[in-house]
């Protein structure tokens, strides 16, 4: 069970989002953290294989992502955007059942198994009581809390999670991380980017990046790591322990 | 919700069937000298009864249903994919391509020496005329794909139909420029009309809605996931390339079929698909057959209306689609800044 991007670039434009960027998917959870621009998002959509890499490549156990077929690599691949531009007519459990689509394509009806999972992945993220809704009707954090339980009704393998804390009240958020870690124990391997310094600093393991490439990985109590993290952040961080716990708190040269 | 859901499409579902029986009642009714039933019973009486209410009103009724039922499934479609509650069935160039090729035809005969109308073709003509706006429809549409390197992205593919649809236009007007005899025939067409519409018609109208309703109803989970943007459309396993290249076709042969048959009749394919959202909201397997019904039973409600408001003369039914169509929207925009 393996996830793995090779040497990969990649240019959006005349920006150069990726430079030779290399990493291995590790069983838990995984946060990318880094600067605006380093590229963390494009990394998580040529790992979900929405990107296609200008050169190197990316392996799904061994396998080339880009000669899977689009059903295998969803099945196999859960991807939650950053920014959501859903629009439509759909009430929040049809577009749950959206996750379903991977395992039944296009023309299969779903059966008593589809509806347990998507009741499932409505409770993991806490939005079973407005299933009835429509999307539109909701508010930021509501909607977020949606499309991450349609990422989690694909019970696919790999959990990649773009800025899944947009829009959740601290409440929320402290939710998702719980929820992060128990699909993590169960073995979904969860990879989230997080703005969020000190909510990436409880996950299992971090990858700093920066200018498209990264810069350090490893475990998020690793003094290495803090230390790339605050050089990346140019000196604007601390990373402190407060009860046992890692956090960052920002840092004001004097 | 789910149960408001339910009986909204229920009650939505009955009214269009009724509404469609009536129609189809007035249609076979509405004459000359207006309609109602016992004039209908009288006429059907008469001596010319059987090829009155037989051969031209019972096909011109069948005909619009056909026609605005193609219209309001080939807008139900170009939302769906384009993502866009304003997209309307001719936004690839189908239109304007239609109008081409019918306005060719037209010249051609014209260079010819046997000037021909749409109101005054013989059947063979008619037959030319209606390929010649079916073959420019396609045309179009797969110009506009050449330009926008294929159906991948809707940005491209928008700004390429709407690029086809001026050349084109121009090229219409620079034929009839040089063939002035053709300008009455394009102007007629341009307008739409149920008129012409036959049995032969009707066949080909029911072909064209079996080939394209049931296979855009079994991309109906595309077009839903697609709500979602494309991106995340993707990373479900929704093949992209091959289903909006399919949904482009469909779109295509919908308008084109229809198109040829009745010329460009307005703003069908844009309220239909509206109007079903509007009374019942839902997931496009739902809203694709209820636009194909909404738009058949808007065509059929105008077509009476066309026929009966200055009876004996007749309004442009696609002048008439137009104004209820444009009504339609400033409606929406009023109640959109009054809310």
């Amino acid at each position: 069970m393996t996830l793995q991007a090779r040497n990969v670039s990649v240019a959006l434009g005349s920006t150069q989002a990726l430079r030779d960027a290399s990493l291995d998917v590790q069983p838990g959870w995984t946060a990318i953290v880094g600067p605006n621009g380093a590229g963390k998002s494009t990394l998580l959509r040529v790992l979900a294989g929405l990107q296609p890499p200008d050169s190197g490549e990316v392996f799904l156990d061994g396998r080339s992502l880009a000669q899977l077929p689009p059903r295998l690599r969803a099945a196999r691949i859960a991807w939650l955007p950053q920014h959501s531009d859903a629009g439509g007519d759909l009430t929040v459990r049809e577009v749950v059942h959206l996750g379903r689509l991977p395992a039944l394509g296009l023309f299969t009806a779903p059966g008593a198994d589809d509806e347990a999972r998507v009741d499932g992945a409505m409770l993991d993220a806490e939005c079973s009581a407005w299933q009835e809704r429509r999307l539109l009707q909701l508010s930021g954090g509501e909607r977020q809390r949606v499309l991450l339980a349609r990422a989690l009704a694909v019970g696919a393998r790999w959990l990649l999670l773009d800025e899944p804390t947009t829009h959740l009240d601290p409440l929320h958020q402290v939710a998702l991380v719980r929820l992060m870690r128990r699909q993590a124990s169960a073995g979904t391997r969860v990879v989230s980017v997080l703005h969020d310094l000190s909510l990436a600093l409880l996950a299992e393991r971090l990858v700093v990046m920066q200018q498209g490439r990264v810069r350090a990985e490893g475990g998020s109590g690793d003094p290495a790591l803090h230390a790339a993290l605050v050089a990346v952040f140019d000196d604007a961080i601390r990373i402190v322990r407060i009860d046992s716990r890692w956090l960052a708190v920002p840092h004001l040269a004097t | 919700m789910m149960e408001l859901d339910r009986r909204r499409r229920r009650r939505l579902a009955i009214g269009l069937a009724v509404s469609t029986l009536l129609l189809l009642l007035a249609g076979l009714a509405a004459g000359s000298e207006g309609w109602s039933v016992p004039q209908l019973i009288q006429t059907w009486q008469g001596a010319d009864g059987a090829l009155i209410v037989g051969e031209i009103r019972a096909p011109r009724t069948l005909g619009a249903w056909l026609v605005g039922a193609l219209l309001g499934l080939a807008g139900a479609i170009a939302q769906g994919l384009f993502r866009n509650p304003l997209a309307d069935p001719y936004l690839l160039g189908s239109a304007s391509g239609a109008s081409l090729g019918v306005v060719l035809v037209l010249a051609a005969s014209a260079f010819g020496g046997q000037v021909i109308g749409l109101a005054t073709a013989d059947a063979i003509a008619r037959i030319g005329l209606v390929a010649a706006a079916f073959v420019g429809a396609l045309v179009g549409v797969l110009v506009t794909l050449a330009l926008a390197r294929g159906a991948q992205q809707s940005t491209r593919l928008l700004l390429a139909g709407v690029v086809v649809g001026v050349v084109l236009g121009a090229a219409s007007d620079l034929v009839t420029s040089a063939a002035p005899d053709a300008l009455r025939g394009k102007q007629a067409f341009m307008l739409g009309s149920t008129g012409f519409l036959g049995w032969g018609s009707c066949a080909a109208l029911g072909v064209g809605l079996l080939l394209t309703l049931p296979p855009s109803w079994r991309l109906a989970r595309a077009l839903d996931a697609l709500t979602l943007g494309v991106d995340s459309a993707r990373s479900l396993g929704v093949a992209l390339p091959v289903v909006r290249l399919a949904l482009v076709a469909l779109l295509a042969l919908a308008t084109g079929m229809a198109v040829s048959q009745s010329g460009l009749i307005a703003f069908v394919g844009l309220a239909a698909p509206h109007l079903v959202r509007r009374f019942a909201p839902s997931t496009h397997d739902f809203t694709l057959l209820a636009s194909a019904a909404a738009g058949g039973t808007l065509l059929l409600f105008a077509d009476v209306l066309a026929r009966s408001l200055i009876a004996p003369q007749e309004v442009p039914v696609g002048v008439l689609t137009a104004f209820l169509g444009g009504g339609y929207l400033i409606w929406l925009l009023h109640r959109g800044r009054a809310s």
